[in-house]
C-alpha cells in the first residue's frame, strides 16, 4: 500500500470546495479576495481559473451584503460557499447569520431553507489584537439553527467542509489561521465525515481531555506531558460543536472518571461550559472531581505575544487542570 | 390637480407631491418616463380585477384590526391599508415566476401574490393552517408556490435577499441552464429601511453585479412615527440615493393602482430585458398607525383626511364608474363578494387547529437529528397533513 499523502489544512478545504464545485453547478464560493487575489489565505488559490468568475465571486469589503446575498441565493435553491477572511468580521452581518439563515425554515414553516456554508478563520491569529481574535463559537453556538464544525487537521477539515456543502441546512464553518499551514494525511480517494461524530485521537484510563479545533493540540502536548507523570490522558476531538456528540464523551468520562474541557471561547456561556453541564448531568456518579475548564482568559484579547500566549489555552494550563482533576492518583 | 404635500416634502422647499406624478429618470440616459395607462394596453378586465383585489385587501385589514383587539391576533400588527395600490399594480406588473420579498408590513403582497386569505389570516391566529404553520406570525409570511419570500421582521434585512434572489435567479438560468436571464425580482422596504446599512450595501452589490432586482420603496411618509425628512437626508428626492449606486430610480405615484402597473411594467420589463436593477420612488400613504398601538400623535388628523380623498380603491372607483365598467349595484356584489371572503377566512382559521407540539422541534433543520425531527410543507403547498411525531430526549436510552 502507497503512503498516504500529506497536504496542507489550506489545500484540503479547497480541494473540498473545488471536488463539490465540480460535482454540483448549484455550489459557488464568494468573499472578499477569493478570485483575483487567489485568497488572503491562499485557500482558494486557482480556483477562478478553474472555475471562472461567474462560480469564484470577488466582494466588496460588505459583509451584511454579500452574506444576506447569499442566503437569498440559497432560498432560490442554490449552495453558496461565504468566505469571511476573518470570523471577526462576520460580525457586522449578525443579522443575516443569526436572524435569517437559522431561522428561514422555521419561519416558513418548512417553505424555505438556507443550504449554505459560512467559513473563513476563527480565533486568535498570532498579535492581531482584540477586534480580529474572535472565536466566534462563544457566540453563535447559543443559536438553534445552525450546525457548526471546527476541525482541528486537514483530514477533518476536508471531509466535514465536503458534508457542510452537500447538506441542506446552513453551516458555519470554522477554521484557524494558525492552522492553515498544517500538514496531515489525506487519502486521494473521496471520503465525506458526518456531523456529529467525535473522535478519539488518544487513548487513556485516567482523564478526558474534550476539545475541538486548534486546542485539540495542545491537548495533546499536555497528554504527552501527562504520560511522563504516569497519569494516561484520552483525548476526543469533538469535531462539531452543533451537533455535539456527547456520547462519545460520555462513555470516555464513565471509563477515566476525570474530565478536563478546553474551549478557545471565553468561558462564559460557552460551548465549553454546555459540554462540561452535559457531563456533569449524565456522569454525576462517574466523576471523581468537577469537570475542569479550560479557556481563553476572560479579557479582550491583547497584543503582546507573552500576554496572547498567556491569554490563550495551552499545554501548561491544560496539564494543570489535568493534575488539578486527578488529584486523588 | 390637487395641491398636496406629501411628508417627503417635510421643511424643505423642494416640491413633492404622490399625486402630481413625477415620473423621472436620474441616472443613466435622460429619458423621462411616462407610461399612459393605454400605452400599457391594460384591460377593463385587469382594473376590475385589480379593484377587487385592493377591496379584498381593505376588508382583509379592517378585519385583522377586529381580531387583534379581539385577542385572536397576537404580537404585532402592521396594516396595510392606504398602500393597496402598490402590491396590487407592481404585483401585476411581473409575473409570477418572478420572486417577491417584503418587509413586515405582508398581508397586502401575500393577498396580492395570490396567497389564499384563510392562509393568511390562520397564521396570525397562530393555527396550524397558516402559511407558515403558525411559527412565522403577521410579519413573516411565506408562500412558496406564489414565490413569496417573506415578510422579513428586521427594517433592511429583505434588501440583501432581494439581491440574493435576483443573483440566484440569474445564476440559475445563465450558469446552470445556459440561457439568458428571464426573471426580475421585487423587493419591497419602507422608507425607514432607506438609512440601514444592510440596504446601502444591497444597493452596491446589485449595482456592481448587474443584478435584476427592483428596489421598491414604499414612501409612506414615516418611518414608525418619524417623518421621512426628520430622519432622511434627501427626502425630497430619494432617487438620488439611486443614482450613487448606478442605479436607475424612478418616482412613482403610489395612490393610483393604474399608474404604478404601467410605470412598474415599464421599468420591470427594462430590468429583465437589461439584466439591470432598478430604484423606484413609490410615494403612498399609510392611514392607520405603524401597528396597532400607535396612536398617530405625530401627525395631523388633516394631512390624513386629504390623503383619504386621494384613496386608491375610491380613485379606481371612480374611473371604472365613469367608464361605465362600475354601477352602484355591482360594486355592492364585489363588496359583498369580499366580505363574504374574509369572513369565510376567519371562520376557517378559527376552526384551524393549533398548531401541535410536535411542531416544536419540526422545521428547525432540513436534516433530521438529535431532537429535531426534519421538516415538510405546509398542508397549503400540498404538503402532507403533518404530524411528525415527537421524538424524547432520552440520553440514557442514547447513551446506553
Amino acid at each position: 500500500m502507497s503512503a498516504v499523502r500529506e497536504i496542507e489544512y489550506r489545500d484540503a478545504l479547497r480541494e473540498a470546495m473545488s471536488e463539490e464545485m465540480r460535482r454540483d453547478k448549484r455550489v459557488f464560493l464568494l468573499g472578499e479576495e477569493v478570485a483575483e487575489y487567489n485568497g488572503a489565505y491562499k485557500i482558494s488559490r486557482g480556483m477562478l481559473e478553474e472555475f471562472g468568475a461567474r462560480r469564484v465571486i470577488d466582494t466588496p469589503i460588505s459583509e451584511s451584503g454579500f452574506a444576506g446575498l447569499a442566503i437569498g441565493a440559497a432560498m432560490m435553491g442554490l449552495k453558496p460557499v461565504v468566505e469571511f477572511m476573518s470570523w471577526s468580521f462576520s460580525l457586522v452581518a449578525a443579522d443575516p447569520i443569526l436572524n435569517n439563515a437559522p431561522k428561514m425554515l422555521y419561519m416558513s414553516g418548512g417553505q424555505f431553507g438556507c443550504p449554505v456554508v459560512f467559513r473563513g478563520n476563527d480565533g486568535a491569529g498570532g498579535q492581531l489584537g482584540s477586534t480580529h481574535s474572535w472565536c466566534v463559537e462563544g457566540l453563535f453556538s447559543n443559536v438553534p439553527g445552525i450546525k457548526i464544525a471546527i476541525p482541528s487537521n486537514p483530514y477533518d477539515a476536508k471531509g466535514l467542509l465536503k458534508t457542510a456543502i452537500r447538506g441542506s441546512d446552513p453551516v458555519f464553518f470554522l477554521e484557524s489561521e494558525r492552522m492553515l499551514g498544517n500538514k496531515g494525511e489525506v487519502p486521494e480517494e473521496e471520503y465525506l465525515i458526518p456531523f456529529g461524530q467525535a473522535k478519539v485521537i488518544r487513548s487513556g484510563t485516567d482523564c478526558t481531555l474534550a476539545s475541538w479545533g486548534r486546542p485539540v493540540h495542545f491537548c495533546m502536548e499536555a497528554a504527552e506531558e501527562m504520560q511522563k507523570l504516569g497519569i494516561s490522558c484520552e483525548v476526543i476531538d469533538l469535531r462539531t460543536v452543533r451537533p455535539l456528540d456527547i456520547g462519545t464523551v460520555v462513555r470516555s468520562v464513565k471509563k477515566t472518571g476525570a474530565c478536563v474541557v478546553v474551549d478557545q471561547s471565553w468561558s462564559f456561556g460557552s460551548p465549553g461550559s454546555e459540554l462540561a453541564s452535559q457531563v456533569h448531568r449524565h456522569c454525576f456518579d462517574d466523576l471523581d472531581n468537577y469537570v475542569h475548564r479550560v479557556h481563553s482568559a476572560d479579557v479582550p484579547t491583547p497584543y503582546a505575544t507573552n500576554l496572547e500566549q498567556e491569554y490563550l489555552p495551552n499545554a501548561r494550563k491544560i496539564a494543570e487542570a489535568v493534575r488539578s482533576a486527578t488529584y486523588n492518583l | 390637480m390637487t395641491s398636496l404635500s406629501h411628508p417627503t416634502a417635510g421643511g424643505t422647499s423642494a416640491p413633492a407631491s404622490p399625486h402630481s406624478v413625477v415620473h423621472t429618470k436620474v441616472y443613466g440616459d435622460s429619458e423621462h418616463l411616462q407610461v399612459p395607462a393605454a400605452a400599457a394596453h391594460v384591460s377593463s378586465e385587469q382594473m376590475l380585477d385589480w379593484f377587487k383585489q385592493m377591496l379584498l385587501i381593505r376588508e382583509f385589514e379592517l378585519r385583522c384590526m377586529q381580531a387583534y383587539q379581539e385577542k385572536k391576533i397576537g404580537g404585532f400588527c402592521h396594516v396595510y391599508i392606504g398602500q393597496e395600490a402598490v402590491a396590487v399594480g407592481c404585483t401585476a406588473a411581473v409575473q409570477h415566476k418572478d420572486p417577491i420579498v417584503t418587509a413586515y408590513r405582508d398581508h397586502g403582497h401575500a393577498l396580492a401574490r395570490g396567497m389564499d386569505p384563510k392562509h393568511c389570516m390562520a397564521e396570525m391566529f397562530g393555527r396550524i393552517g397558516g402559511c407558515a404553520k403558525g411559527k412565522g406570525g403577521s410579519m413573516h409570511m411565506f408562500d412558496r408556490d406564489n414565490n413569496l419570500y417573506g415578510g422579513h421582521g428586521i427594517v433592511g434585512a429583505q434588501t440583501p435577499l432581494g439581491a440574493g434572489l435576483a443573483f440566484g435567479c440569474k445564476y440559475m438560468d445563465e450558469v446552470i441552464d445556459g440561457k439568458p436571464n428571464s426573471r426580475v425580482s421585487l423587493c419591497f422596504l419602507g422608507d425607514g429601511a432607506l438609512n440601514q446599512g444592510a440596504f446601502h450595501e444591497a444597493m452596491n452589490l446589485a449595482g456592481l453585479f448587474d443584478i435584476p432586482v427592483i428596489y421598491v420603496v414604499e414612501n409612506n411618509g414615516y418611518s414608525m412615527g418619524t417623518a421621512i425628512a426628520r430622519g432622511t437626508t434627501m427626502a425630497h428626492s430619494l432617487i438620488t440615493k439611486a443614482a450613487g449606486y448606478g442605479i436607475d430610480g424612478y418616482v412613482v405615484d403610489g395612490m393610483d393602482v393604474v399608474g404604478v402597473y404601467a410605470d412598474m411594467k415599464h421599468i420591470a420589463d427594462k430590468c429583465r430585458a437589461t439584466s439591470r436593477p432598478a430604484f423606484v420612488d413609490m410615494r403612498t400613504y399609510r392611514y392607520k398607525g405603524h401597528s396597532m398601538s400607535d396612536p398617530r400623535k405625530y401627525r395631523t388628523k388633516e394631512e390624513e383626511e386629504v390623503f383619504e380623498t386621494h384613496d386608491p380603491i375610491g380613485r379606481l372607483e371612480a374611473r371604472l364608474k365613469t367608464a361605465g365598467l362600475l354601477t352602484d349595484d355591482s360594486l355592492k356584489a364585489m363588496q359583498k363578494a369580499v366580505r363574504d371572503t374574509v369572513r369565510d377566512a376567519i371562520t376557517w382559521s378559527d376552526e384551524s387547529p393549533i398548531p401541535p407540539m410536535a411542531e416544536l422541534y419540526h422545521d428547525v433543520f432540513v436534516e433530521p437529528w438529535g431532537p429535531y425531527t426534519g421538516s415538510s410543507q405546509p398542508a397549503m403547498n400540498g404538503g402532507t397533513a403533518n404530524q411528525p411525531s415527537m421524538r424524547t430526549i432520552d440520553t440514557k436510552e442514547e447513551l446506553s
